[in-house]
């Protein structure tokens, strides 16, 4: 296709099949540089891994997402701990689990002297079962390599079960509110005049009606789904887009190429797709990075109210929103998945940015 | 050059940081000064004792008004004489007379006379005036009856002025128990003249509430009310025990979030919380076990069983359920603070009354009955949903009670977590299968935890309806020996538990940080304190 | 440009309208009253609390009445907050919000804008990825984080400033909105500084700023002369709905900080049922958003004379 690209150009046809050509090339171009850009190419490389980790992680760890050990509480990363078994006619009748920093908190240990605390606590160390009363403790090969939430389930599977609707929410309704605002934005920024007016004070409307009697007629009226999730987020992430949008496109309209294609007679639908969008898709995309965050940290306001994903499921916003409420206690419930969560946007920063530059119509001239 | 800017502030601000700054905190400089600063909640709707009906507002009438009794220093079950400095009461304690004290004043100076209270009372019972309280006042004789419109003369409702210091009050029947009762804000006085300047009588929103216009009966005056940000009082020199007031002023802040409360106590900013963040509790009982505080409170913990529920309808399959939560372990790996697995509905902590124990946690004996009802290991049982008010101490209790239904019974239970006004609405209108529930007593006396589950009382909100539970309780309210009494209730509470409308989790507990500062704070199982006994040191 | 100011100001009447019908008609729509709660009042108390407020009466009525009231300028009694008119409320708790969010967007513009326009000319080297950095990492920590993080170290540990409360402490020297604004700022700052990174790039590899460079002229003056009135278009977009909402305040970081802000007020609102206070907060945060969109436009006109009506 690109080697018949030249000729096809030199052959007078209509207009609109010439950009279309060019379109097909300009996305080949656009590949080519992106894969020049080594930042982008760690960044998307990183995200798949980020994606693979949500995916298919949850097979390698031996705990379910949902799956508590009470009694663990909120157990360090990597935290030894004990088995407490509870026998009943040399029938086990009940395993609890105890993490290292509470075990002196066992009757068994608080009852006893100081020496017999330190020999039983070797003892444990060192594998054998430690008697006491009706109890038996024994080290456990239990091991959480992030430790757990306070109803001791294994962070590292929760982030990586939250992880899947973190993605799949961040990007779906970025997907949709990149669609409908830049579409939006751009129709309204290029025909101008009243239906402009009318298209903006109804963004302005938008803007102003109170997004929590929304969500909670949403809630009343419909049943919980992902879907409604998807609709309280779409309709109000597409605002800020549609405005930067039109924006632009109200300044672009002037510019030369585009009175040069309205001259050549070509339809106003098609100038908007094939000669204004691609002149701001910069900017889509620098904002289309920024509206990620943004998505996934609604989420998380929309579970808390009910509306987002529901118990034992959890979201990657709903981590750390719990998690910086107990900052201070138990850190790693923050830090972990603040952590993946950063790097993932960072990630499609990077890419963004590597997007905006290889899409960028002004750089194809290097 | 941008970036000599950007950091320049940050250069001042370590300059400045290395530069001593005052050691004393805001609570330090308070207690020298007598003030006490307490985080109070959320910011109060109104300052009527009348009218309100949440507990940040009582908190705060328990500093502004006092009533013909008022609160012991350290126990609950007795009655200190507050504006009334006697009283007695016929053989079956369904006649009162109280004898109000010759120096009781309000804030202004005018004399507190019994006439006062008669005007309050009626303004209580004014249809007009809607308090949600008004049915606190129904046990008066002729108050239900005027309340509904039967008749418009007050002279027929039991309250009577006999003269400027003698109350006279007559019962539906025996009330035992009358006097715990009066310790709640609805039988607090209001002042006529003041009611009267800022309004009718059964005017709901007056500005007679406005600092400058406030007008009360207790130990500490309104000084200054800045919504969401601090409500100050100050001592009431007209207070009839004024001499005995220990502070010069308490500063009711609103902060509703524990974690920024919790804050601004260890930055010195207050002497008391209204709360503790959860995930805190183990850590300050470990390291600083000397500034939190675990009452125990008047209050239980619950979850509903809508009972029209075809799959609730059996009650095997609601004892089920409730034999199956396992609430040792809730009390301790997940509320974390003290609270009490629940046996019963009326919590411990009532004197005479005892709660039958019959709530215990028997996975083997739920499994049984579940199969008995039909359901095998689970089998064939519909998907219900807990119905919680969004809340994360909620959403953690109900995936700890929902892991275990499923590990004990092989039943799948969904959580349906909805904003609080339309929580409430779902639950009044049964649009739910199980839904968290609790109950605060509003006096100390277990008609306050069982009535409400009489047919179709308002609070019922379960569709359970019980006839021979419904006698007895009629049965309490006409007997006047308290043995007697607390039997036939014993009676009711066994039919209760039984049917299992309900499953009970834990019975509350307060759990606050109190600074070293303050003196005299006492565990008191209705948190209801008499702010004249607290000092500062 | 007056007669254009003039039309936009009128456009704001039927904005107003059609946000009261739908808010109106959503707060009526929502369960639940201003009245219930966990210890239930009996129906009739439940009736005469509504008839108090007129809510009693049929929807039209409730709707028209409440229009009439409003074009008196005045915007009906508070449930919430029994002894005031919902005018008290907005005037009492909007001074504060104003303060924290305009000292917020201060902050973010002061270090957003610069970073930004530095990335984009420094592009690709480390004057580029160390700012950008910092943004991103100013973005992946929600308020909700930043806040308490803030508290933590400023308040608790050092003792500068205070971590509740408008009023402050003795022991403590930074003003009380200081670090709630900072929070903001450095939340809305790494937007600015990626949008403006975003829009610099466009207007960078424009034909008139590489003929300018090709002709050697390559410094500062030229840059900030010539690109950073169409470099900023985008972020001057983003700012016209964030300073509005900001202004009317933030109802996480109020919540974190305790203060008695507007934002507060919006949330209390609708989960109190109180409608008058709902339709008040709107109607205030309407006539923000239409005003500060208007003045986005203007400054787009005055930064593109092109785009002018």
């Amino acid at each position: 296709m690109t080697a018949d690209a030249p000729e096809i150009t030199s052959v007078a046809i209509p207009p609109s099949l010439d950009e279309a050509q060019k379109g097909t090339s300009l996305w080949k171009d656009a590949w080519r540089r992106l894969r020049r850009n080594k930042l982008a190419i760690i960044g998307l490389i990183n995200f798949v891994l980020i994606t693979l980790f949500c995916l298919i992680g949850p097979y390698f760890v031996p705990y379910q997402s949902g799956e508590q050990a009470r009694s663990l509480q909120s157990c360090r990363p990597m935290e030894p701990i004990y088995a407490r078994i509870q026998e009943r006619k040399g029938k086990i009748v009940r395993t609890d689990f105890i993490p290292e920093s509470k075990i002196l908190d066992e009757n068994a240990f608080i009852t006893v002297s100081k020496e017999q605390r330190d020999a039983g606590l070797a003892q444990l160390k060192r594998g054998e079962p430690l008697k006491a009363g009706r109890y038996t403790y024994q080290i456990s090969a239990r091991k959480h390599l992030l430790g757990t939430d306070a109803l001791g389930r294994d962070l590292l599977v929760r982030m990586m079960h939250g992880g899947r609707i973190s993605i799949g929410v961040g990007l779906a309704a970025t997907a949709v509110s990149i669609l409908i605002g830049v579409v939006y934005g751009a129709v309204s920024g290029y025909l101008g005049g009243n239906l402009d007016i009318v298209m903006m004070r109804i963004v302005d409307i938008l803007y102003t009606i109170p997004f929590t009697i929304f969500v909670i007629l949403l809630m009343v009226f419909l049943p919980p789904s992902i879907f409604l999730l998807f609709m309280a987020i779409g309709a109000v992430e597409w605002l800020t887009m549609a405005r930067i949008v039109r924006g632009e496109i109200s300044a672009l309209k002037h510019r030369e190429f585009v009175e040069a294609a309205v001259s050549l007679g070509l339809g106003r639908l098609h100038i908007i797709f094939r000669h204004l969008i691609p002149n701001v898709l910069g900017s889509v995309i620098v904002y289309s990075t920024l509206t990620v965050p943004q998505v996934m940290l609604l989420e998380a306001v929309l579970s808390f109210l009910g509306l987002g994903v529901q118990p034992p499921m959890s979201s990657w916003g709903v981590l750390i929103d719990d998690g910086a409420k107990t900052i201070e206690t138990t850190p790693w419930l923050l830090l972990f998945p603040a952590a993946i969560f950063s790097l993932t946007l960072f990630s499609l920063n990077f890419l963004g940015d590597g997007l905006r530059d290889a899409l960028d119509p002004k750089s194809s001239k290097d | 050059m941008t970036r000599t800017l950007f950091f320049l502030p940050f250069v001042a601000a370590l300059t400045l940081a290395v530069l001593p700054v005052k050691a004393e905190t805001k609570a330090d400089i308070a207690a020298k000064n007598k003030i006490l600063l307490i985080g109070n909640g959320t910011e109060p709707q109104n300052l009527d004792p009348q009218v309100i009906k949440g507990v940040p507002e009582h908190h705060l009438i328990m500093a502004l008004m006092e009533g013909l009794v008022t609160n012991n220093i350290s126990d609950q079950s007795i009655e200190d004489p507050g504006l009334a400095d006697r009283w007695e009461h016929n053989a079956d304690a369904s006649e009162w007379t109280f004898h109000i004290r010759d120096n009781a004043r309000w804030s202004n100076g005018d004399p507190v006379k019994a006439s006062d209270f008669v005007f309050s009372y009626q303004r209580m019972l004014s249809p007009g005036l809607a308090a949600d309280y008004a049915d606190m006042l129904f046990i008066i004789k002729g108050a239900r009856e005027f309340y509904e419109g039967k008749t418009t003369d007050f002279s027929t409702v039991g309250v009577k002025a006999i003269d400027d210091h003698t109350l006279k009050i007559t019962l539906v029947g025996p009330t035992p128990f009358f006097l715990s009762m009066l310790l709640h804000t609805s039988w607090y006085p209001v002042h006529p003249a003041t009611i009267l300047k800022f309004g009718k009588i059964d005017d709901r929103v007056s500005l007679w509430t406005k600092p400058e216009n406030y007008v009360g009966t207790g130990p500490f005056k309104l000084k200054e009310w800045k919504p969401n940000e601090v409500i100050t009082v100050e001592r009431n020199p007209n207070y009839w025990d004024a001499a005995n007031v220990k502070l010069n002023g308490i500063e009711f802040y609103p902060i509703e979030d524990q974690n920024t409360e919790e804050r601004a106590f260890r930055a010195g900013q207050l002497h008391k919380t209204n709360e503790v963040p959860l995930d805190k509790i183990p850590a300050y009982r470990r390291d600083n076990p000397s500034l939190i505080r675990i009452d125990p409170y008047f209050g239980t913990y619950f979850y509903r069983y809508n009972v029209t529920t075809p799959a609730l309808k059996d009650p095997r399959v609601r004892q089920a359920l409730t034999l199956a939560i396992d609430r040792e372990s809730i009390v301790e790996n997940v509320t974390r603070a003290g609270q009490k697995p629940a046996t019963g509905f009326t919590p411990e902590g009532m004197g005479g009354y005892k709660t039958p124990e019959l709530v215990e946690y028997d996975p083997d004996k739920a499994r049984e009955l579940m199969k008995e009802a039909g359901y095998p290991d689970g089998k064939g049982f519909p998907k219900l949903d807990i119905l919680i008010n969004t809340s994360e101490q909620h959403r953690t209790i109900a995936e700890a009670v929902q892991d275990m239904w499923k590990q004990e019974l092989g039943i799948n239970v969904g959580i349906r977590n909805e904003e609080w006004k339309v929580y409430l609405d779902s639950q009044t209108n049964l649009k739910y299968t199980i839904s968290r529930s609790a109950w605060i007593g509003d006096y100390l006396d277990p008609i306050t935890f069982l009535s409400m589950w009489i047919t179709n009382g308002g609070n019922n909100n379960t569709g359970w309806s019980n006839a021979e539970f419904d006698a007895l309780i009629g049965e309490a309210n006409r007997t006047g020996d308290e043995a007697k009494r607390n039997e036939v209730l014993q009676k009711a509470e066994t039919i209760l538990l039984n049917e299992a409308p309900f499953g009970v989790v834990y019975w509350y507990t307060r759990f606050y940080l109190l600074s070293p500062h303050v003196v005299n704070w006492n565990p008191l199982i209705l948190d209801n304190h008499n702010y004249k006994y607290i000092d500062l040191k | 440009m007056l007669k254009f100011i003039f039309h936009r100001l009128l456009q704001l009447v039927p904005v107003l309208v059609v946000v009261i019908t739908v808010t109106f008609l959503m707060a009526k729509k929502a369960p639940g009253g201003p009245f219930s709660a966990e210890r239930k009042a009996s129906p009739q108390v439940i009736e005469r609390q509504n008839a108090y407020y007129g809510y009693d009466k049929p929807l039209p009525v409730q709707y028209f009445r409440y229009l009439a009231n409003l074009a008196k300028g005045q915007l009906g009694p508070s449930t919430t907050y029994p002894t005031e008119t919902v005018n008290q409320v907005i005037a009492r708790s909007f001074p504060v919000s104003l303060q924290v969010g305009t000292l917020a967007m201060a902050i973010a513009l002061a270090f957003g804008v610069p970073a930004g326009v530095l990335a984009a000319v420094r592009k690709n080297t480390l004057l580029d990825y160390l700012p950008m950095s910092f943004a991103m990492s100013g973005i992946c920590l929600p308020t909700f984080v930043m806040g308490p993080v803030l508290a933590i170290i400023f308040g608790l540990w050092l003792h500068w400033g205070n971590v509740a409360g408008i009023d402050q402490a003795e022991n403590t020297w930074l003003p009380p909105i200081f670090l709630p604004a900072l929070t903001l700022g450095l939340f809305y700052g790494a937007y600015v500084a990626r949008l403006t990174r975003g829009g610099m790039l466009e207007v960078l590899t424009q034909d008139f700023i590489r003929t300018a460079q090709a002709k050697g002229v390559n410094s500062l003056r030229i840059i900030l002369k010539h690109t950073l009135k169409g470099g900023l278009m985008p972020v001057v977009s983003f700012l016209g709905p964030a300073f509005a909402g900001l202004i009317s305040g933030s109802f996480v970081v109020e919540k974190v900080f305790n203060l008695p802000g507007l934002g507060k007020e919006f949330i209390k609102a609708a989960f109190n049922r109180d409608y008058s206070l709902i339709l008040g907060t709107v109607v205030f945060y309407a006539v923000l958003i239409v005003v500060f969109n208007l003045l986005v436009d203007v400054i787009h006109a005055l930064l593109d004379p092109r785009i002018r009506h």
